[in-house]
């Protein structure tokens, strides 16, 4: 039996399962305060669904105050829409507007990991285009465990081609992302997807019904008993004398997707956008139509009536707490006039899109549900979309803090002959963290569309928007969670440099910021200890740097065990570029007759590096230090460096130091250099310290006056120290060794195929 | 002068290859996979992509969608028709071209820029070509590996219908390196690689894959 809202109005004191569903019992009293008795089946699974930490941001919404407190009206000014859409829209400029945001798929990804990843890919694109824009391009920051460990040769290759499979069946170039292992990540893998695309900024959609008497209408795949996760247990109480039947087979909770079904979805919405026929969209992602339907309504009037039995299914005998729960993939919904119905229509019979109207806009306060003429919900649609609850959880330095910044990376030994230099160059060269990625990228589709003009190893990925000016966009995402561990405001304001920088390097003005914190349990007071200093990190280094917070994605209770992941607070860095002809590619030798510039300060920062990780499984001390104001004079330099055609390429420092920095611009531009160290400074100090802000720039010879004179002009420290050889096929690092670029291409490239080949 | 690219549901590089005969100077004509109507063009491209999904198997579906008797009856009456990575499996689906493309040997989708040797600069699609020229452009696909019955291959070797071979590793497990051939005729041409996405070194490898587009004006002026 079906029980609707007159059912639970007379059976007040029937038991629910609510603990079963994940609501605590003061979240279930809630509920039942809002709607003045129990609720219904079905509305029990929007509320636990939607009051969800994943849906509801309930342990991290209280710390969003930082973002608004840390946005100038100057940085306000650059976006059309912010944190609260489905994701951040900025101006880009020749009335060009982008939209980019970063998600997490993490646990979905662990226990099925092909699915998981590629449904993560399919559910980032189509936020992209519920706001009105092509999706443009796909990046994918990626943690993994112990790369020898069994299992993550169980997780990674599963993953990647996930990743791929989705992304290159979808149409879209991969142009870049992340690949870091750490045990940390062992039992709990993250699978991060950011997608960005873009759109004429008057073409901007909002997710708002409006207008009574507007049409809902759902399209896409079929709706069935995939990804419904805890919800069936409302399900085996009904259904419990028909199992067996047809349709009714258990699923497993992770979705299951279908990339070809998204691209005809993706090239039908945007015939929709370009006819002007959409009030509003959503797409519909976690929580399924519970999410679609009542943020669509909360944004709007308010009123709206679904019938829900028109909803088009691919099982039968489903309940309608399923049909709202399902998370099947593929699906959107429009709010459309009455009088565009028919045209709406039109363009999905055109691409084979199943469409189907389920409900209008009314003028009421509520969202009533019915089920063949039944009422199944009947709820204020905000308290199901934005007014769940919220908690402050407690937060408390970690007992053991102090002990890990104090047990530095001084009492480390150190390589000091020149032997054990060499050898460490190459080492660290082929160290899973460092050694190419070559591997994965390959397995992504980085050509599709025709836009790319940068994709890894590129410091960060360029995609051209506008093929009459050149104007385009560079990404880029970073996060070391082993700073972020010793220290998490440091090491998220570090994150953000580091990607901040990576846009820069590549010729492009960063303009906006997105984020995927990924974190343990909220309920550690250690993890939110974490999260906290990482949220204030970020927002104080934002307005520090100008650039808004457009938007972001938290994803709590990643840990193996009781244990916690490095706290990763993931930062995506968007820029722009006013003509992609000018961008700077990463490999050296474009240019005959080329100086290698450092720019930037060295010092003996070994707290959290690679170095430490990979020869002595260390981690302790204190992280490099962070400087934005010399990440942005160092941002103004590339720029105008790239301007004015000073730059033939750059290349950023970081993970590995000077010596992985020479020997990437070495391998991907296919030319030996000459490097002469600093006789001041100790050569291991030089070539494998982590400190931050800092970027090797090739010049022409013949601009190499003109540069440093910008550089000393603008106080940003410049050394010269080296000479590009096209006649050599080695790394010449004086006095120390001579490195023939064939065996640094063995070390580099070989790493990856080995483990995972 | 006119040349088509098709869009069957699925298909990726359509906007890729529409750009590309743009760029060698003739008129892209967007062709549709539910209209039986070839909009007066001059040759045909088949695009890479996953049509239908590639279910069932790529390319077997697409090869019987309404504008596939338009392609096949102007191919068989001499219109130029290159097919681009899917575009080549459907040729071969549609019996244009002899053989299939199977899973990669490598099982895993590939993506990288690929060397190939012009075997045959005779064909509509390779005319301006220097005679054994050495080229990159993208390849990516997950089933490329070109496969037939030895006696087809020999047929194929001993006609000069291998257009394209690729140089070093061979990246997908092909018979003989095969990166591409033609029908008896020359005017039918499949290859894996992407001659679309080569079109200026700004977003490609090169600029090498011009080429193909140019010479198939070439061969309708000459025709």
């Amino acid at each position: 039996m079906i029980d609707t809202v007159d059912n639970a109005k007379n059976t007040p004191d029937q038991e629910q399962p609510y603990r079963e569903l994940g609501l605590k019992d003061d979240e279930y009293a809630r509920v039942r305060e809002i709607l003045g008795r129990r609720p219904t089946d079905a509305e029990l699974a929007m509320y636990s669904v939607m009051w969800s930490e994943h849906c509801s941001y309930k342990s991290s919404k209280v710390h969003w105050r930082h973002w608004s407190a840390n946005t100038t009206p100057e940085m306000q000014a650059k976006m059309l829409a912010g944190i609260g859409e489905n994701a951040g829209v900025v101006d880009i400029g020749d009335g060009w507007a982008v939209t980019f945001k970063l998600e997490s798929h993490n646990h979905p990804s662990y226990v099925e990991p092909y699915q998981g990843a590629a449904t993560g890919v399919g559910g980032i694109v189509r936020d992209i285009m519920a706001m009105g824009a092509r999706p443009l391009a796909v990046m994918d920051p990626l943690r993994f465990g112990a790369p020898d460990h069994p299992d993550t040769r169980r997780v990674l290759p599963g993953i990647v081609a996930g990743v791929g499979g989705y992304g290159n069946s979808l149409g879209l170039p991969n142009i870049g992302g992340e690949v870091v292992f750490d045990s940390s990540y062992q039992g709990n893998p993250l699978v991060n997807a950011l997608c960005v695309g873009a759109m004429r900024a008057e073409d901007l959609h909002l997710a708002h019904a409006t207008g009574t008497g507007n049409k809902v209408i759902l399209f896409g795949a079929r709706t069935g008993l995939d990804g419904i996760g805890g919800v069936s247990v409302l399900a085996s109480e009904t259904f419990s004398g028909d199992e067996g039947g047809t349709g009714r087979k258990k699923l497993p909770a992770v979705q299951v997707g279908d990339p070809f079904t998204e691209k005809v979805l993706i090239e039908c919405c945007l015939e929709l956008f370009r006819e002007g026929i959409v009030v509003g969209i959503q797409d519909l992602g976690g929580a399924g139509l519970s999410c679609a339907t009542s943020e669509l309504a909360s944004a709007g009037d308010g009123g709206m009536v679904v019938q829900l039995e028109k909803v088009p299914l691919r099982a039968t005998g489903m309940t309608p707490a399923e049909v709202l729960s399902s998370e099947s993939q593929e699906r959107m919904c429009a709010v459309v006039k009455p009088s565009d119905v028919d045209a709406f229509m039109r363009v999905c019979a055109k691409w084979d899109v199943i469409a189907t109207e389920i409900g209008e806009v009314t003028d009421g306060d509520n969202l009533v549900i019915t089920w063949h003429g039944e009422t199944v919900v009947d709820v204020p649609p905000r308290t199901v979309a934005h007014e769940g609850p919220m908690y402050s959880r407690p937060i408390a330095r970690p007992a053991d803090q102090d002990a890990l910044v104090a047990d530095g990376p001084e009492k480390l030994p150190r390589p000091s002959t020149p032997d054990e230099l060499r050898a460490l160059v190459l080492r660290m060269a082929a160290s899973p963290n460092l050694a190419s990625r070559r591997w994965v990228t390959e397995q992504y589709d980085r050509y599709v569309r025709g836009g790319t003009v940068l994709a890894q190893p590129s410091d960060s990925g360029m995609i051209r928007v506008d093929e009459e000016t050149g104007r385009g966009v560079a990404l880029a995402t970073d996060c070391n969670g082993r700073f972020v561990k010793l220290d998490p405001y440091t090491g998220t304001q570090l994150a953000l440099a580091e990607a901040y920088r990576n846009v820069a390097v590549s010729g492009a003005t960063p303009l906006a910021v997105t984020n995927c914190l990924n974190f343990g349990s909220p309920e550690d007071p250690a993890v939110m200890w974490q999260f906290e200093q990482a949220v204030r990190g970020l927002a104080e280094g934002c307005k520090e740097l100008g650039i808004p917070v457009t938007g972001g994605n938290v994803s709590f209770y990643n840990q193996t065990g009781t244990t916690a992941i490095l706290p990763t607070p993931v930062v995506g860095v968007l820029g722009v570029i006013d003509d992609v002809r000018r961008r700077i590619p990463t490999g050296i030798g474009a240019e005959a007759g080329e100086t290698l510039l450092l720019l930037g300060d060295t010092r003996d920062e070994f707290g959290g590096s690679e170095w430490a990780h990979e020869v002595h499984g260390h981690l302790g001390g204190t992280p490099p230090k962070v400087d934005l104001a010399r990440e942005k004079v160092l941002a103004d330099v590339l720029l105008a460096g790239s301007r004015d055609g000073m730059v033939s390429a750059a290349h950023d420092l970081s993970d590995g130091g000077l010596a992985q920095t020479l020997v990437e611009a070495c391998l991907i531009g296919e030319v030996g250099a000459r490097v002469f160290l600093d006789q001041d400074q100790d050569p291991f100090v030089q070539l494998f310290s982590e400190s931050a802000g800092r970027v090797l720039v090739a010049v022409p010879r013949s601009e190499e006056l003109r540069f440093t004179e910008m550089c000393v002009a603008r106080g940003l420290p410049v050394r010269r120290t080296g000479v590009v050889d096209p006649e050599s096929d080695a790394l010449e690092l004086q006095d120390i060794a001579t490195i023939p670029l064939p065996e640094l291409r063995e070390a580099w490239e070989g790493t990856l195929p080995a483990l995972f080949g | 002068m006119r040349v088509g690219a098709v869009t069957f549901p699925g298909t990726l590089d359509d906007t890729d290859t529409l750009r590309a005969i743009a760029a060698s100077g003739a008129e892209a004509v967007p062709l549709w996979h539910g209209d039986a109507d070839l909009r007066g063009v001059d040759a045909v491209v088949l695009p890479g992509g996953f049509s239908y999904g590639d279910y069932l198997r790529a390319g077997a579906i697409a090869r019987f969608a309404p504008v596939m008797g338009e392609v096949i009856d102007a191919a068989r009456g001499g219109m130029p028709v290159l097919g681009i990575c899917n575009g080549f499996q459907v040729l071969c689906e549609a019996g244009l071209l002899p053989g299939a493309l199977l899973r990669n040997a490598g099982l895993h989708f590939v993506c990288k820029d690929q060397w190939l040797k012009v075997e045959n600069n005779t064909t509509a699609w390779t005319s301006r070509y220097e005679p054994g020229a050495e080229i990159i452009i993208p390849l990516k696909n997950q089933d490329g590996r070109f496969a037939a019955p030895r006696s087809t291959v020999d047929e194929l070797e001993g006609e000069g219908r291998v257009v394209f071979r690729y140089l070093g590793d061979d990246p997908n497990g092909s018979l003989g390196a095969i990166a591409g051939i033609s029908d008896k005729t020359g005017r039918i041409v499949g290859l894996m690689p992407h001659p679309e996405h080569a079109i200026d070194a700004l977003t490609g490898p090169s600029d090498d894959g011009l080429g193909m587009f140019l010479s198939a004006l070439d061969s309708v002026v000459a025709s």
